[in-house]
């Protein structure tokens, strides 16, 4: 038999988290602090909106770029929460996830040989959908001098003739590193300067701890260079509704909307009505949820303090990114140990990309009471590999 | 800071206060004087448990009683509702609006007991007009609290 796969399937790595995840899985008693989603239910009132829609019977597509009502509702959220101002009839589609909207932005923009920055540690599925989308990703590493944000000298040195998009994820997932107004700004300049496209991931744009997200889409001159890519899994604890959408000039919008139409034809219905409803009436459930958040943050910045762990202080997402370079061992390796010793399960910052080495990602989407008890082991993990480098 | 004081305070109110002020990202000092400022004020009125009886060997029976009185001149309501607030075994009075004036809430350790107060002590009271009295079932959700669940995990462990 000929050989059925395609060279760049087989080629492409697999996802970091995966091994990782096997081996937890098969621990029974294991306690997670390795998930990506919040532990909160969707509201009910949201979850009660989608239940509504299946009663009255709305199991029907929509049209492909998504209900109208929605894509009004993500343009009076946007320009509540973001000030920015788009046009719910051409600049709007809604996606089965930020997910999706990843993969198809890459895929209406990219010609083969082009270049594409990913700034890294980052989420897992940039680099995969990039190739997977004949681009050519050339790989920002952050640094933790820079508290993981990037900085416009990075950046420059980064671009070639060949560079059309740059990936920018913040706030990040797995650093929690946020882009402030000034920082966006400083790499504006140079986009503008060089003429490359924005692909920016704000899925997590809700759950900032300093001051209100900032969009790249908000500084004069990006809107018009910018697909930008939110959702409702993060802010409103609806991951597995599926539910993101992407935003952008009219021109890309409609490209994306052609793949979108063939591979996927509408995002799920039930999960439109509810996040009608979401963005409607969920911006005090969001701001709970942040707020329990940030309880949270602070305390295990006030723990990994107390313990004399390394950490800059995140103010984004919902994870912490502690350094761990001092015990001299591999994230894998500190990670592999913790799981088989304590039966804590953390993500090693490699899973986000080389630039994570000597890190560990911990989410903060548990209740105090389970990061309490993680963090009681954490703590004596750590002082059992400082002795053991105090007696070798 | 009173607001996110009182919002954690009413789901934990044995929370350690030195967790409290980490959790808020301000001073324990600055905890200890703004609760003793509203326990002063009147704003904190107790730290109280929250108990599923039912769960218990004890017996106890939960009454909702609506009362319609008579407002007296110059009284309103406040005279009357503080005759029957005053007995221990009334947990809460309310004035409310709508069909029946007082919503008085009973616990008894069974009906006989609760029987006897209404017919004995309420309904006898000058000014109470009528009342209705209903036994509590089963209590699903109190304080906020859904007390017939537990709260299982069912994330995948480990997820990017």
């Amino acid at each position: 038999m000929r050989n059925p796969l395609a060279d760049k399937a087989v080629e492409l790595k697999p996802s970091g988290i995966r091994k990782f995840f096997d081996i937890v899985s098969e621990m029974k008693d294991a306690i997670s602090l390795g998930v990506g989603e919040p532990d909160f239910d969707t509201p009910w009132h949201i979850r009660d909106e989608g239940i509504y829609s299946l009663e009255k019977g709305r199991t029907f597509y929509t049209s492909n770029a998504g209900l109208k009502e929605l894509k009004v509702e993500i343009c009076n959220y946007l320009k509540r929460r973001f000030h920015l101002s788009y046009d719910y009839v051409s600049e709007v589609l809604v996606t089965v996830g930020g997910s999706e909207a990843i993969d198809i932005a890459l895929r209406a923009m990219i010609n083969p040989g082009d270049e594409v920055l990913i700034p890294q540690p980052s989420y897992v599925s940039y680099e995969p959908c990039a190739i997977l989308a004949d681009a050519v990703p050339v790989i920002i590493n952050l640094k933790a001098e820079n508290e993981f944000r990037l900085t416009a000298a990075e950046l420059r040195e980064a671009i070639t003739d060949k560079t059309k998009i740059l990936v920018l994820p913040f706030p990040n997932n797995p650093t929690g590193a946020i882009m402030e107004q000034k920082n966006l700004e400083e790499i504006a300049e140079v986009i503008l300067e060089k003429d490359i496209f924005v692909i920016s991931d704000e899925i997590y744009g809700e759950l900032t701890y300093k001051e209100d997200h900032v969009s790249i889409a908000a500084i004069p001159g990006m809107q018009e260079r910018t697909i930008l890519i939110n959702g409702l899994s993060k802010s409103h604890a609806m991951t597995g509704w599926r539910l993101g959408y992407a935003c952008g000039p009219k021109e890309i919008i409609a490209q994306m909307l052609k793949i979108h139409q063939y591979a996927i034809m509408c995002a799920p219905t039930t999960s439109q009505y509810a996040a009608v409803e979401a963005l409607k009436n969920g911006d005090e459930d969001v701001k709970q949820m942040r707020e329990a958040y940030n309880q949270r943050r602070r305390y295990l910045l006030y723990a990994f303090r107390q313990m004399g762990l390394e950490c800059f202080e995140p103010y984004g997402a919902f994870y912490v990114f502690p350094c761990i370079k001092e015990f001299g061992m591999t994230s894998e390796k500190f990670a592999e140990r913790f799981l088989a010793e304590e039966k804590v399960a953390v993500v090693p910052g490699t899973a986000f990309g080389d630039s994570g080495e000597g890190f560990l990602r911990i989410s903060y989407a548990y209740s105090l009471e389970n990061l309490k008890v993680a963090i009681g082991r954490l703590e004596k993990f750590v002082h059992r590999l400082r002795e053991e480098q105090g007696r070798s | 800071m009173r607001e996110q004081i009182l919002a954690i305070l009413e789901k934990n109110s044995r929370i350690d206060l030195k967790e409290l002020a980490v959790l808020l990202g301000v001073e324990e000092l600055d905890i200890v004087n703004e609760m003793a400022a509203m326990e002063k004020e009147g704003i904190i009125c107790g730290y109280h448990t929250l108990i599923d009886w039912e769960k218990t060997s004890i017996d106890k029976v939960t009454a909702l009683i609506e009362v319609r009185v008579t407002p007296q001149r110059g009284q309103g309501f406040d005279n009357i509702a503080e005759r029957i607030y005053k007995y221990p075994e009334v947990t809460a009075v309310y004035l409310i609006s709508g069909a029946y004036d007082l919503l008085v809430t009973l616990d008894g350790k069974n009906l006989r007991e609760i029987s006897r107060f209404v017919s004995d002590k309420l309904s006898t009271m000058d000014y109470v007009l009528s009342t209705a009295t209903h036994f509590i079932l089963k209590k699903y959700k109190d304080h906020g609290t859904i007390l017939a669940k537990k709260y299982e995990d069912e994330r995948e462990k480990v997820s990017p």
